[in-house]
């Protein structure tokens, strides 16, 4: 973990309330796509935790929801603006057990971490098919980006306004080597329900501080509690309590 | 530095700035950010006797200048804090730590307190009758003068190190509880806990928090927790350590100026991991700004 004060480059909307944000400054800290940041917004007092999309050695893309106070008023910001942030928070995904073709799932807002899981999937030469689950065409971002990387790129909506009608469980490929999943629990938990291959899953909580101090957000695995925002988000499907 | 020490309970502090439990865990997470050794003594994270889960999630909520949070004294109990954390803590901490114990019965504090003690590493016990309890009729040992009292002397009776009550805001008369606990044996209080609050989100017209409630910190409570040091420095002749809300080193010398002879920061480490740092080295330059030559004689 690092704090680093980035400046804003760019804040342009994809969809009506889904926003991309490109930060300039230190990215030494992230060490693995799925991991997180931790923004501090004028007048609020949390810090917001904001998944990493992608990163480079000159800054990083972070692509959020307008959902709260803390959404909102970070959608309102312009280039120039600083973002004081703790930088490269949580574990992130491990690339080491994709096999030779893994699929990454995605619902809505939980979409972006896979972006910078595919880009590195792909660089180690893996066949990578992605899943992505919206609810409606409207709301629908980054299915060109993906297909850009050169992986095979499948989309959901529920309404059936856009690509296959139904969950992303509907369009998930039949013998991946492993999983990587973002989104709601609902959709975690059904991902965890369809697929018997190993897995991985980043969990989504409210947080206190965002690096393990306070207890305020924790998953029941079979090793006891885990934090969500130190030990995970990303946590290994064979450690859930799912099952039961 | 020489001006900026203090002494609790018999303990010289390098100086009063001291985490608060549960804004800190048992030191690990913040040894990566910077030697804590510079702190005074941290409280280390509301242990009990057997290990707990805490509360479902969420456990944590936004508000004006300030947070909820209901963690329900997650922990892995006295035994293995014993075992696993207090060994990893002696690498990484060289000061004696303030143990902060929870209970929900006298004689759950009692054997918390009796282990802890055996300790070395720990030099006080802070012992935490603020939260919600199963054994005195639902209501919490903090909020009754004789409950809070029975716990003083349960622990006195079974403990050699300096006995700190830690005291909730959630009452009437603050002075008649410190009073009590004095009166019972205790060597020192500190306050406030948080102050039980709630939000309700407008989209689902639920608590935010699973648990309903919470407890507020922050900055938004400093003046009440401000008054009530103020009021029990008054009521008692045992050493007070004031906190919430505390976020700069202008609070602590508030602080201290209402009696406070140490100062706890709590939810400031969450938001700035380096908020105690920053205090510390802030403080020299704020005591040059209003005449303070020394911390511990300037009353």
């Amino acid at each position: 973990m690092r704090q680093v004060i980035y400046t804003i480059v760019e804040n342009t909307p994809l969809t009506a309330n889904v926003y991309r944000m490109r930060l300039r400054g230190d990215t030494s800290a992230i060490v693995a796509p799925g991991q997180f940041i931790n923004l501090q917004i004028g007048g609020l007092y949390l810090r917001r935790p904001i998944s990493v999309c992608d990163w480079d050695g000159d800054g990083l893309t972070i692509i959020y929801k307008v959902v709260g106070k803390g959404t909102e008023a970070l959608s309102g910001m312009a280039p120039g603006e600083a973002l004081d942030s703790l930088s490269g928070l949580g574990n992130g995904y491990d690339l080491t057990c994709a096999g030779e073709s893994p699929v990454l799932i995605g619902g809505g807002v939980g979409v972006p971490p896979l972006y910078g899981l595919a880009k590195r999937l792909m660089r180690q030469g893996r066949a990578v098919t992605v899943c992505l689950g919206f609810n409606t065409a409207s709301e629908v971002f980054y299915e060109d980006a993906f297909r850009a990387l050169g992986c095979e790129v499948r989309v959901s909506t529920v309404d059936g306004s856009h690509g296959a009608k139904g969950f992303v469980t509907a369009i998930l490929p039949e013998h991946p080597t492993h999983y990587y999943a973002c989104g709601s629990e609902p959709m975690l938990r059904a991902v965890f329900k369809a697929l018997p291959c190993s897995g991985q899953l980043s969990f989504e909580a409210r947080m206190g501080c965002g690096f393990g101090a306070c207890m305020g957000c924790t998953c029941e695995t079979i090793a006891g509690y885990k934090r969500i925002c130190r030990d995970g988000p990303v946590m290994r499907k064979e450690e859930l309590i799912w099952n039961a | 530095m020489e001006r900026l020490k203090v002494n609790l309970l018999g303990i010289e502090l390098s100086n009063p700035v001291i985490p608060a439990s549960g804004t800190f865990g048992y030191g690990r997470e913040f040894a990566e950010l910077y030697d804590i050794n510079i702190l005074g003594t941290f409280s280390f994270k509301g242990t009990t006797l057997h290990p707990r889960l805490g509360n479902p999630l969420p456990r944590i909520a936004e508000a004006p200048a300030g947070m909820l949070n209901a963690v329900g004294l997650q922990n892995p109990g006295v035994d293995r804090v014993i075992a696993e954390e207090l060994p990893a803590l002696a690498r990484i901490f060289h000061k004696p730590v303030m143990a902060n114990v929870s209970g929900f019965s006298v004689d759950e504090y009692a054997e918390t307190c009796r282990r802890l003690d055996a300790c070395v590493q720990v030099g006080w016990l802070e012992v935490n009758i603020s939260c919600p309890n199963v054994h005195g009729g639902g209501m919490s040992f903090g909020t009754d003068p004789a409950m809070a009292a029975a716990v003083t002397r349960a622990v006195k009776a079974v403990t050699t190190k300096p006995v700190i009550m830690k005291l909730s805001p959630n009452v009437t008369d603050i002075a008649a509880i410190a009073r009590a606990c004095a009166d019972a044996g205790a060597d020192g209080l500190s306050l406030i806990n948080t102050l039980m609050g709630m939000r309700i989100d407008l989209r689902t017209r639920r608590p935010v928090i699973a648990n309903v409630t919470g407890g507020l910190s922050g900055p938004a409570v400093f003046p009440v927790a401000l008054r009530m040091v103020y009021q029990v420095a008054r009521a008692v002749d045992i050493p007070v350590i004031g906190m919430g809300g505390v976020a700069s080193a202008e609070d602590v010398i508030e602080m201290m100026l209402a009696g406070a002879t140490a100062v706890e920061v709590g939810a400031a480490n969450l938001v700035d991991p380096f908020a105690c740092k920053k205090i510390i080295e802030d403080l020299p330059g704020v005591m040059d700004r209003y005449g303070i030559e020394r911390l511990d004689k300037w009353r």
